[in-house]
């Protein structure tokens, strides 16, 4: 309990992530808020990345931790780019409300 | 090692509350506030276990840019009435079904972190820590070398970013009055200044 070893951190990453994908799931009304769920998501690989890079003393995780960064900010500018769209075509960016595919 | 745990509690602690607060908070703005503090104690985690590089590109990134992109876009877009809330509609068939995928993946992850064990000899690459450089030294001498092709990738793929997010977001209004640089200094005095001949008594008819 006082050492602090990789499985703290791993179990930290899948807390995240679980909440996270609770978020994405059960999000009724804001797509902004489906958004920042699929960040948290990619924090916790960034948090899994960087833990195992530390722990097993190779400094290659970390690299691909800058790679997930920049996916992340590129997505997080895509989506926002599509909501503020949406919003501008249908006056609305409830969950409920997005229904055109039938999905 | 007591200052480790004491530590790593305390920012893994404020960091699931929060993150739990972004997905069930009322309002959107509240969501943005604590995903901010959630990178913060990300941030801060990744700086106390050795990775200072990252936490700082954490901060200024995620922090400094997405964070403060998704305040933007909050503010931007008239959000404020829309209230979250869970659990409210008529056909919400598939709250039961994503709260059982999202415990599945849960208690997997946790199953598969409970059970691991370290091999002794799993360290076979040539990108080893070295001890007596920094964190963003050592970085650098990898990131330039022989990852020069992903990094360029990842320029790319922010460039890729930026031209879509402006196109989609672009459009021409009606009606609104701009300056055009080419036909501004494209004319010559031959095709803007006309003489015209004036009686007197009489004006002239000016038709544009």
């Amino acid at each position: 309990m006082i050492e602090i070893g990789l499985g703290h951190y791993l179990s930290l990453g899948a807390i995240i992530f679980f909440l996270g994908v609770i978020g994405i799931f059960l999000n009724r009304k804001n797509v902004i808020v489906i958004l920042m769920s699929i960040e948290l998501i990619l924090l916790s690989v960034n948090i899994n990345l960087i833990s195992f890079s530390i722990f097993s003393g190779d400094i290659v995780g970390q690299i691909f931790t800058m790679l997930i960064l920049t996916v992340a900010a590129a997505e997080a500018a895509i989506g926002l780019a599509i909501i503020v769209v949406y919003y501008r075509n249908r006056g609305s960016i409830r969950v409920e409300d997005i229904h055109g595919m039938k999905g | 090692m007591l200052a480790h745990s004491i530590f790593f509690y305390f920012f893994s602690v404020i960091a699931i509350f929060s993150s739990l607060m972004v997905i069930t908070s009322r309002s959107t703005i509240n969501s943005v506030f604590f995903l901010i503090l959630d990178f913060i104690s990300v941030g801060c985690l990744f700086i106390m276990v050795g990775a200072e590089f990252l936490g700082m590109i954490i901060l200024i990134v995620y922090v400094g840019a997405v964070a403060v992109l998704f305040l933007f876009v909050v503010m931007m877009l008239n959000v404020a009435e829309q209230k979250q809330s869970w659990f409210i509609g008529k056909k919400s068939t598939h709250i039961p079904i994503g709260l059982i995928v999202s415990v599945l993946i849960l208690l997997e992850l946790l199953v598969v972190v409970g059970g691991w064990k370290f091999k002794d000899n799993l360290m076979s690459s040539n990108t080893l820590n070295l001890s007596d450089i920094s964190n963003t030294h050592q970085l650098g001498l990898v990131m330039y070398t022989d990852y020069i092709l992903y990094f360029q990738l990842a320029g790319v793929i922010l460039l890729l970013s930026m031209i879509g997010a402006i196109l989609l977001t672009f459009r021409q209004r009606k009606g609104v009055k701009k300056q055009s640089y080419f036909n501004q200094i494209s004319r010559n005095p031959s095709s803007s200044i006309e003489l015209r001949d004036v009686k007197s008594n009489e004006g002239v008819k000016i038709d544009d």
